[in-house]
C-alpha cells in the first residue's frame, strides 16, 4: 500500500470509529431518567 | 373506550441497536465501497464526513424528535403538526410498502446463496448462474411471466421470520431480535474482514480504495454522491426513524442517540469498505487484472463478483457463508424496520391491535412481494422499482417534508426546544442551518441532477414503456396513494377521536 493510502485509512478509522466511541461515552455520561423505564422493566445492576 | 399505553423500548441500548440495525443494511455492504472508490478514494472521506455531520445526523435528530414528541407514527404525527402534512406521512408509508416488497427478495436470494456457497454451485460462470440458472431472467423484461420456485420458497421463509418478529411487538420482537442480530452481524463481518485481510492482494485492494485523489473534491458530482450515500444508508426520509422514536420514553435522550446511530452506521461502512476491497484486491491479483476491472456495486458485486472470489480462494465455502449470512442479517434487521412503518401507521390511525395489523397489513406487503417478484422478470421489476422509488420516492419525500416542516410550518424552534429539554448534546444554530439551508439545497440539487440523467437516457437502457409501468408509475403511485390515504376518514388518531390517542401532553404511561 502507498503511504498516502495507509494514512487515509488510518484517518478514516480514527475519525469514524473515534466518533462512535466519543458519542457512546457522551451518551453514557447522560443517564436515562428513572421515570423513563416502562412498566415491568428494571435497570441493569 | 379503552386507553392502551403505547409500547416502549425496554432499554436505551435496545432502541439504539434497533436503530443501528435499521440503518445498517445492504447499502452499507454493497454500495458504500464502490461509491467511495469512484469518487476520489481516500479523499471521499472529507465530503462523506461533512455530509454525515451537516445532513445525516441533523435529519436523524429531526426524525427522532418528531417521533418522540408526538409518540405516533409518521401520518398521525405529521397530522398533529398540521393536518395537511398527514399526506407526507402516508406518502412515506407507501414508499416503505414498496421498498419492503422487493428488499425481502434480495434477502431471499442471499439465503439461497448461503447454501450455494457450500460446493460453489455457481460453477465457473457466476453471472450466467445468477441470471440464467437461478433467476431464469429473460433477455428483455416482461410482466408476471414464469414462476421461479427457487426464489419463492426462501422468500416465504423471510416473510415468516419478519412478520413473526413484528407480531411479538417492540420489546419482545424487534428489540430482542436486534439484540441478537447486531452482535452476530458484527462477529460474522469481523471474521470476514480478518479473512479478507490475510488474502494475497488485499493490500492492492485497500490501496485502490484509500489512495486519495484530491482533485475530485472540485467535482460537484462527488459531493452529490457523498450526500446521497449518507442519505440512503442512514434509513432517513421514509418514516423509519420517526416510527422507532415514537416508542421512546418521554424523557429519552435524542441527540446523543442520533450521534451514536449515525457514527455506528458509518463505522460499519468503513469496515465493509475494508472487507470488500481487500477481497476485490485478491480477485484482481488472482485474475491478473487491475482492481478497476473487478470493482462493482449492488447485485453484481454481491452475487457475481463475490461468488467468483469464493470459487478462487481456499476454504471459499466458509467465506461465502460468512458473507451471505451477513447480508441476510443486515437485510433482515432493516426489513423489519421498514415493515414496522406500515404496521405502526395503520395501527395508529385505526386503533387496530398489533397482531391483527401485522397479519393484515404486513401480510398484504408479503403477498404483493410473493406475487410480483419470484417471477422470471422479477429482477427487472426490482431494479426499476428500486431506482425510481429511491430517487423520486425517498429523496423527493424527504425534500418536500423538510421544506414543509422547516419553511412552511416553521417547526424547527419548537422541535429544538423539545430535544434540548432531555438530550445529552444541546442543539445550536448549526442544526437549524443544516436543516433549513444545507440539506434542502443538496437534496434539491440531487433531484435536478438525477432528473437530468433520467431524461438524457433511459435508465439501464430499458424501454420507455417498461420504465413507465415499473418505475415512474411506482414512484408517482406512492405519492398518489399517500394523498388519497390522508383524506380517508380514519377511526383513530385524529384530534377529534380518542382511542389510545389522547393528545401527547395528556398521555400517561402506566
Amino acid at each position: 500500500m502507498s503511504t498516502s493510502a495507509i494514512i487515509m485509512m488510518i484517518i478514516a478509522i480514527l475519525i469514524v470509529w473515534g466518533g462512535l466511541i466519543t458519542a457512546i461515552l457522551r451518551l453514557r455520561s447522560h443517564p436515562q431518567p428513572e421515570e423513563d423505564l416502562p412498566p415491568g422493566a428494571h435497570r441493569a445492576e | 373506550m379503552t386507553v392502551q399505553p403505547r409500547e416502549q423500548w425496554a432499554t436505551r441500548a435496545g432502541f439504539l441497536l434497533a436503530a443501528i440495525g435499521s440503518a445498517v443494511g445492504l447499502g452499507n455492504i454493497w454500495r458504500f465501497p464502490a461509491i467511495a472508490y469512484d469518487n476520489g478514494g481516500g479523499a471521499f472521506l472529507l465530503p462523506y464526513l461533512i455530509a454525515l455531520l451537516t445532513a445525516g445526523i441533523p435529519l436523524l435528530i429531526m426524525e427522532y424528535i418528531i417521533g418522540r414528541k408526538y409518540r405516533l407514527s409518521p401520518p398521525a404525527a405529521l397530522r398533529r403538526m398540521a393536518r395537511p402534512a398527514e399526506a407526507i406521512g402516508w406518502w412515506q408509508v407507501a414508499i416503505s410498502f414498496v421498498i419492503a416488497t422487493y428488499y425481502a427478495v434480495i434477502i431471499a436470494w442471499a439465503v439461497r446463496y448461503v447454501g450455494f456457497s457450500v460446493g460453489q454451485q455457481w460453477g465457473d460462470d457466476p453471472e450466467a448462474f445468477l441470471f440464467g440458472d437461478f433467476l431464469r431472467a429473460p433477455d428483455t423484461p416482461g410482466f408476471l411471466d414464469g414462476f421461479v420456485p427457487g426464489v419463492f420458497w426462501p422468500l416465504v421463509v423471510v416473510w415468516v421470520v419478519v412478520l413473526g418478529v413484528l407480531a411479538f411487538g417492540i420489546r419482545r420482537g424487534i428489540e430482542r431480535a436486534n439484540k441478537v442480530f447486531i452482535p452476530l452481524l458484527f462477529v460474522l463481518f469481523a471474521a470476514l474482514v480478518i479473512r479478507a485481510l490475510t488474502l494475497d492482494g488485499a493490500a492492492t485492494g485497500l490501496d485502490a480504495l484509500f489512495t486519495p485523489d484530491w482533485s475530485e473534491l472540485g467535482n460537484g458530482s462527488v459531493w452529490v454522491a457523498a450526500y446521497g450515500q449518507i442519505f440512503f444508508s442512514l434509513s432517513i426520509g421514509f418514516g423509519i426513524m420517526v416510527t422507532y422514536a415514537s416508542y421512546l420514553g418521554r424523557r429519552a435522550d435524542l441527540t446523543g442517540s442520533a450521534m451514536v446511530a449515525g457514527f455506528a452506521n458509518s463505522s460499519f461502512e468503513i469496515l465493509a469498505g475494508i472487507g470488500v476491497f481487500a477481497t476485490l484486491g485478491y480477485l484482481a491479483t488472482a485474475s491478473g487484472v487491475g482492481v478497476d476491472e473487478v470493482v462493482g456495486a449492488g447485485i453484481g458485486l454481491a452475487f457475481v463478483a463475490f461468488p467468483a472470489v469464493i470459487s478462487e480462494m481456499p476454504f471459499g465455502g466458509f467465506f461465502g457463508i460468512l458473507f451471505f449470512s451477513s447480508l441476510v442479517i443486515a437485510g433482515l434487521s432493516s426489513l423489519i424496520s421498514i415493515v414496522q412503518v406500515v404496521v405502526s401507521a395503520v395501527q395508529d390511525r385505526t386503533g387496530m391491535r398489533r397482531r391483527t395489523a401485522v397479519l393484515g397489513v404486513g401480510g398484504l406487503v408479503a403477498l404483493v412481494s410473493l406475487v410480483l417478484f419470484p417471477t422470471e422478470s422479477g429482477i427487472y421489476l426490482l431494479d426499476a422499482s428500486d431506482h425510481f422509488i429511491n430517487q423520486y420516492g425517498i429523496a423527493l419525500a424527504a425534500l418536500v417534508g423538510l421544506i414543509v416542516i422547516v419553511w412552511v410550518l416553521r417547526q424547527l424552534p419548537s422541535l429544538q426546544a423539545n430535544a434540548d429539554a432531555t438530550s445529552a448534546v444541546r442543539l445550536g444554530h448549526w442544526w437549524r442551518i443544516c436543516l433549513g439551508v444545507i440539506t434542502p439545497v443538496v437534496l434539491g440539487w440531487m433531484m435536478v441532477d438525477s432528473l437530468r440523467t433520467e431524461f438524457q437516457e433511459n435508465y439501464e437502457g430499458y424501454s420507455t414503456g417498461f420504465l413507465l409501468s415499473a418505475g415512474w408509475s411506482v414512484a408517482i403511485g406512492a405519492l398518489l396513494v399517500g394523498v388519497i390515504l390522508s383524506f380517508m376518514p380514519w377511526p383513530a388518531g385524529g384530534e377529534d377521536i380518542d382511542l389510545d390517542m389522547e393528545s401527547p401532553a395528556d398521555r400517561k404511561e402506566r
